[in-house]
């Protein structure tokens, strides 16, 4: 294979990954490294870098859109970051300290618990209960717009919500990934937001995270320009397609399909880490 | 509660985050372009994790690469637009934030810039 080939063919898998990620949910990146490094043989420490600028490139599109339309909470958002950001960082660290058959089998357990949250109908909690100490203190609470015009919630559980966001950080550090998963189960679960409030905060929230864990793989030389090329621009190019998709189409079936080729791609990982 | 700055600031912010993407896709782009045009070789082998050069890890000798219009320094400049994008966003949330006198947020968003400058710039490497 020359190099115009591999980067048809890598460039191909990230367009399929990107639009698999916004189907499911997941996200460009966690289906990226898998494939990269499954089907592709490629190292790890060179697929957590290309998979990682991938997840700002999608993040940031997709937020870019969000933020307008006055769902996200810019508060609660920067103040989890902290909490991401230092994450992130702990989690650049243990990429040196961890061996690569280990941060496999890591993957593979995240990326199973990521299908199987995606495939889960969110009941949502909605109830809200009264004002939160820590939350007013730090004026988390907001307003988002609803059908029958704007609605005002109370925010929940910071400490919680932190402490997840801490380890959400630190996977997105080690895997490459945006923990998307994490970061909305922070806020949905622990901090009692609206459904819709957080899944963009969550959005918003990724490109950050990312930002941090990238500065530093790129200074260690973990993105390589000629394998991150393909990957942004497809995983890019997919997931404008999926967002797409997903306005229009019933998904369920589509999303019950990759979420099982998830499922195998993880149990791969694991199987190739305990090898 | 959302009012008439906040919310034009999240417009702004939009639209800062849509200009960094489509900024750094066009930059990795136009060097994939040169890249690919000038290495008919084999493919780089990616089974072995050897590490990038001195000069497509660091700011300044991707600018250097980028100027010398090198398809590598070129997509690696693109990148870089792209993980400055995020950060510019936290750096206007600053500004933001000293706009409507919001002390607390100031803070905690000079935090989250200093770490975000930490890890481009500083240690962990």
């Amino acid at each position: 294979m020359n190099t115009l080939e591999f980067t048809a063919v890598v460039g191909f898998g990230a367009l399929l990954a990107g639009f698999l990620g916004a189907l499911t949910g997941l996200g460009g990146g966690v289906v990226v490294v898998p494939l990269l490094t499954v089907a592709f043989g490629v190292d790890i420490h060179y697929a957590i870098g290309a998979a990682l600028v991938s997840v700002i490139a999608t993040s940031s599109g997709a937020a870019a859109a969000y933020v307008r339309e006055g769902y996200s909470n810019v508060r609660v958002g920067m103040f989890l970051e902290i909490a991401t950001t230092i994450g992130a960082l702990v989690g650049t660290a243990l990429v040196l300290h961890l061996r690569v058959s280990i941060i496999s089998i890591i993957f593979g357990v995240v990326l199973l618990y990521s299908a199987y949250a995606s495939l889960t109908e969110h009941e949502h909690s909605g109830g809200n209960t009264g004002p939160d100490r820590i939350a007013t203190w730090l004026r988390m609470d907001s307003t988002y717009p609803t059908p029958n015009g704007l609605e005002s919630y109370h925010v929940r559980g910071v400490p919680q919500g932190f402490l997840l966001m801490f380890v959400a950080g630190v996977l997105s550090g080690l895997l490459g990934i945006g923990s998307g998963a994490v970061k909305v189960l922070a806020m949905d679960k622990a901090m009692k937001l609206p459904f819709k409030v957080s899944t963009t905060t969550s959005n918003f929230m990724i490109g950050v995270t990312a930002a941090a864990g990238a500065g530093v793989y790129l200074r260690r030389g973990y993105i390589d320009p000629g394998l991150a090329m393909p990957v942004m621009l497809g995983v890019l190019a997919g997931s404008l397609i999926g967002a797409r998709v997903l306005a229009r189409a019933k998904v369920r079936v589509l999303r019950l399909v990759f979420s099982s080729v998830i499922a195998v791609l993880a149990l791969e990982m694991i199987y190739n880490g305990l090898k | 509660m959302r009012d008439q700055t906040e919310q034009r600031m999240d417009e702004i912010m939009g639209r800062l985050l849509r200009t960094g993407v489509i900024l750094a896709a066009a930059f990795v782009l136009a060097g994939g372009v040169v890249f690919l045009v000038r290495h008919p070789e084999p493919v780089t082998n990616y089974r072995v994790f050897q590490g990038e050069p001195e000069e497509l890890r660091t700011v300044s000798g991707i600018f250097h690469e980028a100027l010398a219009l090198r398809g590598r320094g070129l997509i690696q400049l693109g990148l870089l637009i792209l993980i400055a994008t995020p950060i510019a966003r936290v750096a206007f949330s600053v500004v933001a934030f000293l706009y409507q006198r919001d002390w607390t947020y100031v803070v905690v968003t000079l935090i989250v810039l200093g770490l975000l400058v930490y890890s481009l710039f500083g240690g962990g490497g």
